[in-house]
């Protein structure tokens, strides 16, 4: 039995599996199926200061290996998390991490500070690369000096770990991770999806309401790999690697690239027990390859 | 109510129809109970092109032979993939998804059930219910023609069961709406279930008429449990999930033009 410990900055996790923010609803839709207390961590659907009613129907796309998704970050608002979500999920042990958004640099500072006060929330993830919204979201994800302004402002509100969550959509994604970094980012999550597009034939139409949407699933999971190794080189601080990891070894590519811990995402929908077996699985190929801890493999890639 | 996630084996395929068949499939486990409305997520491993799970309305459960029914649409690669699925197979479901019907407290309502095409599913599982409660339910089945008609001998087991084609080959001629049966019975709630433009007729006589009625929604959904937030209708509650807070609605809380 390998130790399979990891940490994010000061946060220790029991194990380097979590979920991610919109694939695993606030972990109490998924207990019927695995026990969500042995994850690593839970980050939970993004929340944004104000109730969003989302993206209109239809806003999802099945591609091979895949899916498109445009839901545009549907949620109840910062109060209704602390004062009706909040009280339910707290007790689970297991951290769970609230995935925060906005439209501007104000309303993601009001939505961190509301999060700031609750005691059972030991980090945030800060969206910077939504693409599913037309204000904000991406938008701050895809300059240094936006990512810079969010994260800086951010900072100011937010004393414990503050992870940022990276799109794949800009030219360099490790002049972003510098500029996070540089202004007091504990960690970088990447990556969210990859803008696309769906369109019928038959109709002619496009198939999302938005026209655009995020791609997801094993199809992305070579341009994550690509984009965690390049930011290991880059920054000084844990990634988190997350893109279309459905089974261990997925987990141990990503590992093997940089990734301090990982999120499952996409795959969940499909066995809502994936994570549990790649905890099991990282456990066995530490034990077959003589690794005593699993945070061995961090940038173990053998080049 | 539990959800379960099970190893499954096909027992039977049936083929109905060009384009629709039926699979039963069975578990060495007692199934779980379920409600006439809820849905599974099937797990497609033979498409390269299909992803995601597949929801599918449960048809019938057959208790004394552990048997879950589902009546399977052959529309793209994933539903053309289960069509191919044989005795022994091996298939793992999500279940049960989603809330059922709503059933009446008095025995005495009429209750009509009005299916069109791959929506006839899940009014067979709702009228066994109803008649196990000691309901009569009447079926209202309408198709294109007579040959799209499927498990009549089924549905004839549970209840009075007329026809509408829009070709006139069986019973009526024309939709489920301008069906004799309407005017001839005086019904205290109808469930629906098939073509949206079906359903909206339906909602709007219903409303028309004060008869209680409750829709089956069948939007493109991916996780089936509430995590995604794809699948949503727009309510008088605004945007829920359909997986969830459906995939029975009551008419009265859609924001449909009726």
């Amino acid at each position: 039995m390998a130790d399979l410990k990891v940490n994010i900055g000061s946060l220790e996790l029991k194990n380097p599996v979590m979920t991610a923010s919109g694939t695993f609803g606030y972990g109490t839709e998924y207990t019927d199926f695995t026990d969500i207390n042995a994850l690593g961590g839970i980050f939970v659907k993004g929340t944004t200061i104000e109730h969003r009613e989302g993206n209109p129907y239809p806003r999802m796309a099945e591609t091979p290996a895949g899916m498109l998704n445009a839901v545009g970050l549907q949620n109840k608002g910062a109060d209704y998390f602390v004062d009706k979500i909040y009280s339910a999920i707290k007790d689970y042990k297991t951290h769970m991490i609230v995935n925060v958004s906005g439209s501007s640099v104000e309303s993601y500072v009001a939505c961190a500070g509301k999060i700031a006060g609750l005691e059972q929330i030991p980090a945030i993830e800060l969206n910077i690369s939504c693409p599913n919204v037309k204000k904000g979201g991406m938008a701050f994800g895809v300059t240094c000096a936006g990512a810079a302004e969010v994260v800086r402002a951010v900072r100011r509100v937010y004393p414990k770990i503050l992870i940022v969550k990276l799109s794949p959509n800009v030219t360099d994604i490790t002049e972003i991770a510098k500029a996070v970094e540089d202004n007091g980012a504990d960690a970088v999550s990447l990556i969210n999806t990859l803008l696309g597009m769906a369109i019928n034939a038959e109709t002619r139409k496009p198939v999302l309401s938005t026209i655009t949407g995020g791609l997801s699933g094993p199809c992305i999971k070579p341009v994550a790999l690509r984009m965690v190794w390049q930011t290991y080189k880059a920054v000084n601080i844990p990634i988190i690697g997350l893109g279309g990891i459905a089974n261990w070894k997925d987990a141990v590519e990503f590992m093997l690239a940089g990734a301090t811990a990982i999120q499952v995402g996409t795959y969940n929908f499909i066995d809502p027990t994936v994570s549990a077996k790649i905890i099991e699985g990282l456990n066995g190929y530490c034990d077959q390859f003589g690794f005593k801890s699993v945070s061995e493999l961090t940038g173990a890639l053998d080049i | 109510m539990k959800k379960y996630m099970l190893d499954m084996k096909v027992t039977e395929n049936k083929d109905l129809h060009d384009n629709y068949c039926l699979l039963k499939i069975t578990s060495d486990k007692t199934l779980p109970e379920a409600l006439p409305g809820q849905f599974v997520q099937a797990l497609v491993d033979r498409s390269p092109t299909t992803f995601l799970r597949r929801p599918i309305s449960i048809n019938y459960i057959d208790k004394k032979s552990n048997e879950l029914w589902l009546l399977i649409q052959k529309v793209g690669d994933g539903t053309h993939a289960m069509a191919t699925y044989k005795p022994g197979d091996s298939m793992n479901l999500l279940l049960p998804l989603g809330n059922g019907f709503t059933i009446p407290g008095s025995k005495e309502e009429n209750l009509l059930l009005i299916g069109g095409g791959v929506g006839t599913a899940p009014m067979l599982f709702l009228g066994a219910c109803l008649k196990e409660k000691g309901f009569k339910p009447v079926f209202l089945l309408g198709a294109r023609s007579e040959k799209d008609l499927m498990q009549l001998d089924d549905f004839q087991q549970f209840g009075t069961v007329y026809m509408t084609t829009e070709d006139g080959s069986c019973g009526e001629k024309g939709y489920v709406t301008n069906h004799s049966v309407l005017t001839n019975i005086q019904f205290n709630k109808i469930y629906t279930c098939g073509p949206k433009p079906m359903m909206q007729a339906v909602a709007r006589y219903a409303s028309a008429n004060h008869i209680a009625c409750e829709v089956s929604l069948e939007n493109m959904m991916a996780c089936g449990m509430g995590a995604c937030l794809c699948c949503v209708e727009n309510t008088r509650n605004g945007h829920v999930c359909v997986c969830t807070e459906g995939p029975v609605f009551n008419i009265d809380k859609l924001t449909w033009q009726i």
